[in-house]
């Protein structure tokens, strides 16, 4: 790459540090010059409901955001937000540790303790951080952290970030598990890291048996729960709840972003020394605390998901109806049988998947479009996430849009 | 850990043509394989199919090679000494 520049000087050739990403670039473009809308760059110009906005200038049904229970327009949680930022301003400008706790920290930190039935809660700025923090502080030099492949990002960066030896199993394989486990050395700390719903397939971990088999072998146990709080579990405590062994789990993560519909992470326990975390748990303590109106509004909306059982199985009921009108149709789908409120179609390709994608949206529905190397086995996927606030109209609208999609792209 | 030579300790030839029968369904283009082979590069394992390789060694050899120590292994020869140096601890 001479130019007239370089030829003048002796300086030395800079390295473009972004070349790295030249495939990434390359890709997208292949992906856009096909005439696609950029999956990644869709704006919602309003929101009008849990389940509807206007997205690229298009009225569209939601089925990609993770607002499982339908808490973002739920007024209570809009008024408790609306006076807390009356009261305590904007934001909180400090750390957790310094100025950045709040009467309504503490508040949804009662509350995350009420509904979870659990001794102490932490809250973090984002559920990344929250997994990021306490896995990189609870595992260090010398110990042992035994992951399933298939974790989310913010667990393997929470590996990255600590100094512990990083063991990963195969998705949901309990031997594989326990093999791992024997094998680990005498007297070393291990810390076994599950998640209770797999947010790219939608599927479920075998947790009672993966729960017992780690205890056996004198393991901690942290559980992911982000996509299970609200509806999973006789409380909507989440997998380990519903299948009865949340008491032997050391360490619940969640998130707000989700079911509580708003933003933020947390971290429960029962553990007697837990409250130290707060003085070592570096992306706790370098970080700004979330702003009030978003605590009054995730303290009062946790509180509502306790009483939320009529949400809780109508949900149930569009998971249902989801995949088996899908299956009907003839797509694959990453589940035989609807096992949470994500429901994954399994694409042929990335192309396919996108043009698919484009295809919904143009008839008014939002899908998420997930591609490696956020998916296992390199797959693509379009991935659905149910809303309690869809109404059993809008699953059929939403079946019928499949149906044309899927029949014009040629996948059905 | 003292040295006392145990009758059924592999040396690194053993290790070698153990590692070298686990291989062969993941090396689909059959690949011949040197000291210097890389995994990434030569033989483009990605990450799944590390890990299934690594799995199939660690349940021959009845050991644990962690992402750390994977991290530190780009060919075949400086895996055969890991194996080598694990399994015999």
């Amino acid at each position: 790459m001479a130019t007239a520049m370089n030829d003048t000087t002796a300086a030395a050739e800079p390295v473009d540090l972004l070349a790295k990403f030249d495939p990434i670039i390359q890709t997208r473009e292949q992906l856009l010059a096909a005439g696609v809308e950029d999956p990644f760059n869709l704006v919602m110009e309003q929101v009008l409901s849990p389940t509807r906005a206007i997205c690229n200038g298009r009225d569209t049904i939601l089925l990609g955001t993770y607002n499982y229970m339908g808490m973002t327009f739920d007024p209570d949680v809009i008024a408790a937000g609306k006076a807390a930022m009356e009261d305590f301003g904007a934001g909180t400008t400090g750390s957790r540790v310094l100025n950045g706790t709040f009467r309504d920290h503490r508040d949804v930190e009662a509350a995350l303790r009420e509904f979870y039935g659990m001794d102490h809660a932490m809250v973090f700025s984002t559920g990344y951080q929250a997994n990021l923090g306490v896995i990189s502080t609870l595992a260090g030099k010398g110990d042992y952290i035994i992951l399933d492949i298939d974790s989310h990002a913010s667990i393997w960066d929470g590996c990255a970030m600590g100094n512990a030896e990083v063991v990963p199993f195969k998705h949901n394989d309990v031997e594989a598990l326990e093999k791992r486990l024997k094998r680990i050395p005498e007297g070393a700390g291990k810390l076994v890291v599950l998640e209770g719903v797999y947010s790219m397939m939608g599927d479920v971990a075998p947790l009672q048996e993966m729960v017992r088999i780690s205890k056996a072998h004198g393991a901690m146990v942290l559980v992911d729960e982000a996509h299970s709080m609200g509806f999973i579990g006789a409380h909507g405590r989440g997998v380990a709840e519903e299948q009865g062994v949340i008491d032997d789990v050391d360490f619940i993560i969640g998130t707000f972003s989700k079911s509580v519909g708003t933003v933020g992470g947390f971290c429960v326990s029962n553990h007697p020394k837990f409250e130290v975390m707060r003085l070592v748990c570096r992306p706790y303590v370098f970080t700004a605390a979330l702003p009030p109106a978003v605590m009054a509004s995730s303290a009062t909306s946790i509180r509502k998901l306790m009483h939320g059982g009529n949400k809780r199985a109508h949900l149930w009921e569009n998971s249902r109806t989801l995949h088996k009108g899908l299956i009907e149709l003839g797509f694959q789908l990453g589940t035989e049988t609807p096992q949470s409120a994500i429901i994954a179609v399994m694409m042929p390709d990335l192309e396919k998947g996108a043009m698919m994608w484009e295809a919904l949206l143009k008839e008014g529905l939002y899908v998420n479009l997930a591609r490696p190397p956020a998916t296992p086995a390199g797959m693509t996927l379009l991935r659905c996430s149910l809303c309690a606030e869809h109404t059993a109209e809008q699953v059929q609208t939403i079946l019928g849009m499949f149906e044309r999609a899927g029949k014009a792209i040629g996948i059905i | 850990m003292p040295s006392n030579e145990s009758t059924n300790a592999m040396t690194p030839a053993d290790v070698d043509a153990k590692i070298r029968t686990l291989i062969e369904p993941f090396n689909k283009k059959g690949i011949a394989i040197e000291d210097a082979t890389t995994f990434a590069g030569d033989l483009e394992f990605d990450s799944l199919t590390v890990m299934d390789f690594v799995a199939e060694i660690e349940d021959e050899f009845d050991v644990i090679i962690s992402m750390n120590q994977q991290a530190e292994i780009e060919n075949w020869g400086q895996l055969v000494a890991a194996v080598h140096k694990l399994q015999d601890s």
